[in-house]
């Protein structure tokens, strides 16, 4: 185990009657680090958060939190805070009050008290809204006060339920940079859950994207768009295109494959890994399929019939058809100066290199 | 489908006879005559005097507010814990449990007073006002977990959780923040049980002993038609007290709800 | 073992057992117990003050085989479900002006004005239908005085049908909360969808309004039905020699007559007639109408 480690969880596991709602689990959380966990819902991500606060005990294995196991340790004892889905802001108390209340727990002098209360709420951005009844704020507002309300505790991690679900698109994205930013700020570990894979990907340090209750792949941002291990990680992660394709043998370095619509070529053996296995596609990112002008070269050139254009402003997503595949392939497209835009119907060339091919199980 | 006129018109001759014994009682209260019945006589208060000095009819008041007021604080303690339970945790047996103690809303009060009145007979004891505001608090009970119910069920749950994530002990969320937010339906719990157990008769003619209620009083002076003028007015006075406890707890559910921010969806019912 | 015994009692199930527990203790102590007892008292004879406890099946006999408790009992039942009905019917448009044509602001000061009434005392609400209904009543009293009638009319009180009505006032808001309730619970932009559809207003309540509102129905019968079966006051103060109720024989058999067994016998049959006919009510209305549970 690694010395940076603020959470250890140890063949952790968790049943509802028969029903087993987190699989054996073994993975650490390091210390400072934002680390999300991601996947849809039901997949047990609350599950483990509210293991790790101490609201759901583990049907087996430990839960270590610096290295102390947490199995007789109460939720409101352990150095752990945690911002609800709902915020759960106290409706019958002011925002002060909310905020002071853990500290008045721990019996704290009134002046510290207030004086901490005051910088907290300042930290959050809610300066001069101390006296406001709790009713009266918005749902952003109401946000920062749970944060203001579990950081003023000081604890060694934070824990976040799906801290941004319930705010609108605008207000969810300068969350996003707030809480980052916040992070940074206070230095101490955040363990947020959410199911929104662009959420993960701008906020965190590391994700671990779950399934049916089992971490299914643990990567910064960067590893897990790049190198899903798997075809149910990489289309939860943005968008992925996959293709059939046939073995065609084994070298030293490279799988050969037939890949449908885009024809044979060698899969460098890193960029597979599974290996190769019955069922396995050809997995391509659209960004990393590239529509050619007239001049254009690239590694591998396949021509395609374009059957439908979506224009965004700033990209134009293009779903093509290749000989020998029978699905659309997208292809996204930044709309540069000098490129123009295809419409349906239009051949294209479709510029594609080996580096960006993934088989994946 | 129920159109408009012919439907206000027949609502209104329901309200009609809805109200009909209860508009008669301040009537009769104020009429200056010793016959209950039209034409009317004029206007006196000398019913309320006659009140005012019959005994008995004190004692039997204090035994009720004394009955009412025990089997309130009880029905809605044992109401709040059940409620609890029953809102937030699973265990086997819970459902049955639960509509075994709900029982009594649906059961005919006699059978309650008969069954009691043979335990008591059978172990020997006295009929005393502890056997009343045992069987009170059997009826009253439902009632205290339908309202507590709501109240649990509005009641985010992860607040408490907060409050327990960031230090206090469960009995200390309990104090500082479950009761203040359950407030509305405690008192909502109290002030109906008390009403219904001010005035229950049955359960209360079947186990009274030598220290009558108000209603059981009431009942043995119906037959005495001297006495029914005074009993218009106790009527009347039981009728304005029910209102101005009904209109205290409306108040304070608003209040409640207000502070908490809560929406106003209408009464306890 | 242990260590298992020790997260159980930590569990949630064993928190909320221990919760409800002072609560069912309580039902079971002074509703179960005394339910039994009064079990084994039916099966018992009485003398005077002493208890023969012989098991004996004679005071059921008595209770269903004499006819003059058959009479009583089925008298019980008939006004009963008269009652029952009476309530509902009358509930139901009241339940529904509320529900759907008065402001949503106002419903809940309806709501209250409907259930004032509940909070006079209920021996003096009967006593005042004696009022109204009387020889020298209200209601004789203003026929009289617009001249529609020249004698007082005398088969309005003291008889069964001053039972029914009296009973009907009485129970009116325990019918009209219950349906109220299911009414307000109906999503109206399912109505709207209807309408949308192509229905017209009798058809959008018979298909969408009604079925939907029938627990609520179910529920006001079954909360009306059973205890009504057992009042005692109602039938004692209007009924008159021919509406007297089960409940009041059995006040009598505890009480005068010294037959405490034949009470108990009486009480608990009365129980069981009463809840198959609402048991089996539920049942009927459940399986034709398969509506929300």
């Amino acid at each position: 185990m690694t010395d940076n480690a603020i959470i250890r969880l140890e063949a952790i596991t968790k049943f509802y009657g028969e029903f087993q709602a987190l699989q054996e689990t073994t993975t650490e959380i390091r210390r400072g680090e934002f680390f999300s966990l991601l996947g849809p819902s039901g997949c047990g991500k609350t599950t483990l958060l509210r293991t790790i606060a101490g609201f759901e005990q583990p049907s087996g294995g430990v839960v270590y939190i610096e290295d102390k196991p947490m199995t007789d340790v109460p939720a409101n004892k352990r150095p752990t805070n945690m911002v609800f889905q709902s915020y759960a802001i106290f409706p019958h108390m002011s925002v002060e009050e909310n905020v002071a209340y853990g500290l008045k727990a721990r019996k704290l002098p009134k002046a510290e008290i207030a004086a901490k209360v005051a910088e907290a709420i300042e930290m959050v951005g809610l300066k001069g809204f101390g006296g406001r009844a709790s009713h009266a704020l918005s749902g952003g507002q109401r946000q920062r006060v749970a944060l203001a309300r579990a950081l003023v505790l000081k604890p060694k991690v934070l824990l976040l339920d799906e801290p941004l679900s319930a705010l609108d698109k605008k207000m969810r994205e300068q969350m996003q940079t707030e809480l980052r930013r916040l992070q940074r700020a206070v230095g101490i570990t955040f363990i947020l859950v959410t199911h929104d894979q662009e959420e993960a990907l701008t906020m965190s340090d590391r994700i671990a994207v779950m399934f049916d209750g089992e971490i299914a792949q643990i990567d910064t941002p960067q590893g897990l768009y790049r190198r899903p291990n798997s075809r149910r990680v990489a289309q939860f992660i943005g968008v992925m295109n996959f293709m059939a394709c046939t073995n065609k043998g084994e070298t030293e370095t490279g799988y050969n494959v037939d890949i449908a619509g885009l024809g044979p070529v060698s899969v460098p053996k890193d960029q597979a890994p599974a290996g190769v296995v019955e069922g396995m596609k050809a997995a391509i990112r659209p960004e990393m399929l590239t529509i050619l002008d007239a001049n254009e070269k690239s590694a591998f050139v396949t021509p395609a019939r374009v059957s439908e254009v979506y224009y965004y402003g700033d990209m134009t997503y293009y779903d093509v058809r290749f000989d020998g595949h029978d699905e659309n392939v997208t292809i996204s497209m930044r709309n540069t100066a000098g490129r123009g835009t295809l419409s349906a119907g239009d051949t294209a060339r479709v510029g594609w290199g080996v580096d960006s091919v993934l088989l994946l199980p | 489908m129920f159109k408009g006129k012919i439907f206000g018109i027949f609502i209104g001759f329901f309200l009609v006879f809805l109200y009909a014994p209860t508009l008669l009682l301040p009537i009769f209260a104020f009429n200056d005559s010793s016959i209950v019945s039209f034409p009317l006589k004029g206007f006196t208060t000398e019913w309320f005097g006659v009140l005012w000095n019959t005994s008995p009819l004190h004692v039997a008041a204090k035994n009720s507010v004394m009955i009412a007021i025990t089997a309130a604080t009880l029905s809605t303690i044992l109401g709040t814990l059940a409620a609890r339970a029953g809102t937030r945790y699973k265990f086997a047996g819970k459902k049955p449990a639960l509509a075994f103690i709900m029982l009594p809303m649906v059961l005919p009060e006699i059978i309650i007073g008969v069954s009691l009145l043979v335990v008591i007979i059978q172990l020997g004891m006295t009929l005393s006002l502890w056997s009343i505001i045992l069987g009170h608090v059997l009826i009253c009970t439902p009632f205290s977990i339908a309202i507590l119910n709501g109240a649990f069920m509005n009641l985010d749950q992860s607040l408490e959780e907060a409050s327990f994530d960031l230090g206090m002990s469960r009995l200390k969320t309990f104090w500082l923040i479950t009761i203040p937010l359950v407030l509305p339906g405690l008192i909502s719990s109290m002030l109906i049980a008390f009403t219904i157990s001010l005035d229950e008769f049955i359960i209360a003619f079947f186990l009274a002993g030598t220290e009558p209620t108000l209603p059981v009083y009431i009942w043995g002076q119906l037959r005495f038609p001297a006495k029914l003028p005074s009993l218009m007015a106790l009527g009347t006075i039981l009728l304005v007290l029910s209102l101005l406890l009904l209109g205290l707890a409306e108040y304070f559910r608003r209040r409640g709800a207000k502070r908490t921010g809560q929406m106003n969806t209408g009464g306890f019912i | 073992m242990i260590a298992g015994w020790r997260r159980w009692r930590k569990s949630e199930a064993a928190q909320g057992m221990l919760l409800l527990s002072p609560t069912f203790l309580f039902a079971v102590v002074l509703l179960a117990a005394p339910l039994i007892m009064v079990l084994s008292l039916s099966f018992w004879t009485q003398n005077y003050l002493d208890l023969d406890k012989t098991f004996t099946l004679d005071n059921y006999k008595t209770a269903w085989g004499a006819p003059i408790y058959q009479t009583l009992m089925a008298r019980s039942l008939k006004i009963s479900l008269l009652v029952t009905m009476f309530t509902v019917l009358l509930a139901f448009p009241v339940a529904y002006y509320v529900s759907f044509r008065v402001r949503p602001e106002r419903k809940s000061l309806w709501i209250f004005l409907i259930t004032i009434p509940f909070w006079t005392s209920y021996l003096m609400r009967i006593f005042l239908w004696k009022v109204i209904l009387g020889y020298n009543g209200v209601v004789n009293g203003s026929l009289l005085a617009t001249g529609i009638i020249e004698t007082p009319l005398s088969f309005i009180l003291y008889n069964q049908n001053a039972v029914v009505l009296t009973l009907g006032h009485a129970w009116i808001p325990f019918a009209i909360l219950p349906i109220y309730v299911a009414l307000e619970k109906i999503d109206r932009s399912l109505l709207e969808a209807a309408e949308d559809l192509g229905d017209g207003p009798i058809r959008r309540f018979t298909r969408v309004t009604l079925p939907l509102a029938m627990p609520g129905v179910m529920a006001a019968t079954v909360i009306v039905f059973i205890p009504t079966i057992g009042d005692y006051v109602t039938p004692r103060l209007v009924g008159g020699p021919n509406g007297l109720m089960i409940a009041n024989m059995i006040e009598l058999q505890f009480k005068k007559a010294n037959n405490a067994p034949l009470g108990a016998a009486l009480a608990l049959s009365a129980m069981l007639i009463v809840s198959v006919i609402a048991a089996l009510f539920v049942f009927l209305n459940r399986k034709y109408l398969k509506g929300p549970e």
